[in-house]
């Protein structure tokens, strides 16, 4: 399980790269892996407004749908079509390629409510 | 809650790596290296199954024919021994109380194969039929069931056997030997490809099991976990009990009335069977695939002009393929090929339109 150490983690397994003002959203590594093949992804409009722990998407795999949760509320500002043509890139490279959307941040304090890279590990090793 | 129970190969799914989840009240692996490659491997190559959680029931005696007439819908008179027959059995409703394989193993004793989450249920509706004279007893937990399935099947399993394997006709069985192990070999499967399962005393399991995978390499084979078996079904559009087969739901509902004779005499659910035949169905069994962006799941509505016409049973993307299809009951009025539905996906509904059954059918 790959947990990079300079991303943000959520309990619902997204993770967050922290650019300026915008925050880059996607889902672990553990995420992607618990969920086996992804074969479908549904990802929000640019210019939609996402709020903290709302739904802003879906992925699912050949057996299951899963919700994608908004780790921190503002604007999305860009989203990676890339991978709703091609939906095993998020289980090829879940913090690179597979990437899901990048929001402009309205209240960057949310950030202190996500996990360090050793704490998201330590929720996973405990089974949480 | 009770404990998960483990077939005789679970340490040897846990060493290849499986993923295993809780079905019909079995830790089962779900998938080795992931569906998608496991089902490709199925379709071009061969896949080795562990299906020892499938139920097993032995009835024996003069009057087992006879019981089992009684209690299913198919006609056992068309076997002899060495066949199989695949078949539901009925409620008096007409729902489905579980759907199975009956082999005719000699004159007088017969073996039903049933669903791992039906064992007890079926083994008890079984037993109420039952007659003095005859016997009838749960075998399946000293019975391991493996299945090998795909194109080169039959070439990977004949290194194991002096048996002909070509003159095992499709539903048929011989008994032999595999790799030194006493085998029932059968010609079935649940996959759309050409295959066999092997039934044997469970202490056989690994020996069998490391034998086969043994003789596969160099052919491509690899064990296959539950999550491809059921995209290889769904494909096939074969029914699974708890998906298109319920309690409540009729064969002739899901269109197995080629399975329902009712002209050999009484059977249980026969009436109410006949009745639904000559009205027709309230709901038909169709097959569906998406316009739309999105998967159709279980359980998800189906509408027609915002109205609710249907449920899904079954649904994914389907691998071989490449599209996203489901299975679903759909109002007898709406079920021609080519009509435009809508199924509603997380509160939206997105298009979706009737295409022909099975949406895979393998060449030959």
């Amino acid at each position: 399980m790959k947990v990079p150490a300079d991303l943000k983690y959520s309990k619902e397994h997204e993770w967050v790269k922290v650019d300026g003002n915008r925050a880059i959203v996607g889902i672990t590594d553990f995420a992607q892996e618990s969920l086996g093949d992804i074969v479908f992804v549904e990802l929000p409009s640019v210019g939609d407004t996402v709020e903290v722990d709302d739904t802003f998407g879906v992925v699912e795999s050949v057996k299951t749908a899963s919700d994608l949760y908004v780790p921190v509320s503002g604007e999305v500002v860009e989203v990676n079509n890339e991978v709703i043509d091609s939906p095993e890139l998020v289980n090829q490279d879940p913090y690179g390629k597979g990437w899901m959307m990048v929001v402009e941040m309205s209240d960057p304090s949310q950030l202190d409510n996500l996990m360090s890279a050793e704490e998201y590990k330590a929720m996973v090793e405990e089974g949480n | 809650m009770s404990e998960l129970k483990r077939t005789p190969l679970y340490d040897e799914h846990l060493a290849a790596g499986a993923k295993m989840v809780e079905f019909g009240g079995w830790l089962m692996p779900v998938q080795y290296e992931g569906i998608l490659k496991e089902h490709e491997t199925v379709r071009s190559a061969a896949g080795l199954f562990d299906v020892s959680h499938m139920g097993e029931i032995q009835i024996t005696g003069p009057g087992a024919r006879e019981l089992i007439q009684s209690i299913i819908t198919n006609d056992v008179n068309r076997l002899t021994p060495g066949a199989a027959l695949y078949t539901p059995m009925c409620h008096p409703t007409g729902g489905t109380v579980d759907d199975l394989l009956v082999y005719q193993l000699e004159e007088n004793q017969y073996l039903l194969v049933v669903n791992a989450a039906n064992i007890e249920k079926d083994y008890n509706w079984v037993k109420v039929y039952a007659n003095e004279g005859v016997e009838v007893k749960n075998v399946s937990d000293v019975t391991c069931q493996l299945a090998l399935q795909g194109p080169r099947a039959i070439k990977i399993l004949q290194k194991l056997t002096s048996v002909d394997l070509n003159e095992i006709k499709h539903f048929h069985f011989v008994y032999g030997l595999v790799e030194g192990i006493n085998c029932l070999i059968s010609r079935t499967g649940y996959t759309g490809e050409d295959g066999f399962e092997l039934y044997f005393p469970a202490e056989h399991a690994r020996l069998l099991w490391r034998a086969i995978l043994a003789a596969g390499q160099g052919e491509g084979i690899k064990p296959v976990g539950l999550g491809a078996r059921d995209t290889l079904r769904f494909e096939a559009c074969l029914a699974l009990y708890g998906h298109e087969l319920t309690d409540s739901v009729s064969p002739v509902m899901a269109g197995l009335g080629w399975t329902v004779k009712f002209n050999k005499g009484d059977f249980v659910g026969r009436e109410a069977l006949l009745q639904q035949k000559e009205t027709g169905p309230s709901h038909k069994l169709v097959g569906l695939e998406m316009i739309d962006r999105g998967i159709p799941r279980q359980g998800y509505t189906i509408s027609k002009d915002g109205q609710e016409v249907g449920w899904i049973t079954s649904g994914t993307f389907a691998p071989s393929i490449g599209k996203n299809l489901g299975l679903g009951y759909v109002a007898a009025q709406w079920v021609a090929v080519g009509t435009e539905l809508d199924i509603m996906v997380r509160g939206k509904a997105l298009k979706a339109k009737i295409v022909p059954k099975p949406f895979y059918k393998r060449e030959g």
